[in-house]
């Protein structure tokens, strides 16, 4: 009885919101489990983190074969925003938080949330354009010195 | 399956989840509630009686819920019920488990 999993630690280096709610769904899914769990957030995945960017996160339609239109046709102007528009009504009927309020609920359920600091400085990007809720902006090398007991797991996104 | 809680012979589930909310009571949930090291407060009784109320409804539970409880804030939740607070107050209040992944 009971998972050996005791800690997910999360690297997200994406922005599309498909990849944003898979992490932010399981590592949610593990603290209500009683498992720790922290998200590193690189190259992309920093905007998921900023201000003025989280809230306008968009799902793919080109390369991605799973939406099932044409490659060409996913490129035309508006069909991203529109298939994002139908995505966000579909997750808003599950009660799905939008991502600025799934990042409060992260924080205040324990979850770490930390910046990368080689993306933060190759982006040119402050300490001021990141949410309240940042634990800091940290290297990979301290990221991994987080796994720091038995059964704690790694995942990139 | 039947469990002895509180020299009672209760129906419970195989994750020890209260079958029959009728055989539910403040004693049986202290029962619970010391099994999953929760000491009982005046703050865990009102938790318990938002999930008791929200499940009488039919309305789903989520952590998401919680935030807007008015009851409970979620830094607190996860105080007062350690290890995966909606399992474990869910248990507490005899209540089955959300379903939910959020």
């Amino acid at each position: 009885m009971g998972t050996k999993v005791k800690k997910m630690l999360f690297i997200l280096s994406k922005a599309t919101i498909e990849n944003v709610y898979a992490a932010f769904v399981m590592a949610n899914g593990a603290r209500m489990e009683g498992i720790e769990s922290e998200i590193f957030f690189t190259f992309f995945g920093l905007e998921a983190i900023q201000k003025k960017k989280l809230e306008n996160l968009h799902v793919a339609t080109v390369g991605n074969p799973a939406m099932h239109i044409p490659t060409m046709l996913g490129g035309l102007p508006g069909v991203e925003a529109l298939a994002t528009k139908m995505m966000k009504k579909e997750m808003e009927k599950l009660d799905m938080p939008p991502v600025g309020e799934f990042l409060e609920i992260l924080s205040d359920s324990g979850c770490k949330l930390w910046g990368c600091k080689l993306a933060v400085d190759m982006f040119h990007l402050k300490e001021d354009d990141f949410i309240e809720e940042l634990d800091g902006i940290i290297t990979i090398g301290d990221f991994y010195s987080r796994a720091d007991q038995e059964g704690t797991h790694l995942l990139f996104i | 399956m039947k469990k002895v809680i509180a020299n009672r012979e209760i129906n419970v589930n195989e994750e020890g989840y209260l079958v029959d909310f009728k055989q539910w009571d403040r004693e049986i949930c202290e029962c619970i509630a010391d099994e999953c090291n929760v000491i009982m407060t005046e703050k865990h009784w009102e938790v318990v009686e938002y999930l008791q109320d929200k499940h009488h409804k039919e309305e789903p539970l989520s952590i998401r819920g919680i935030k807007k409880s008015g009851v409970i804030n979620i830094k607190e939740f996860y105080k007062l019920f350690p290890g995966g607070p909606l399992k474990v107050s869910t248990k507490i209040a005899g209540i089955p488990k959300p379903k939910s992944c959020i």
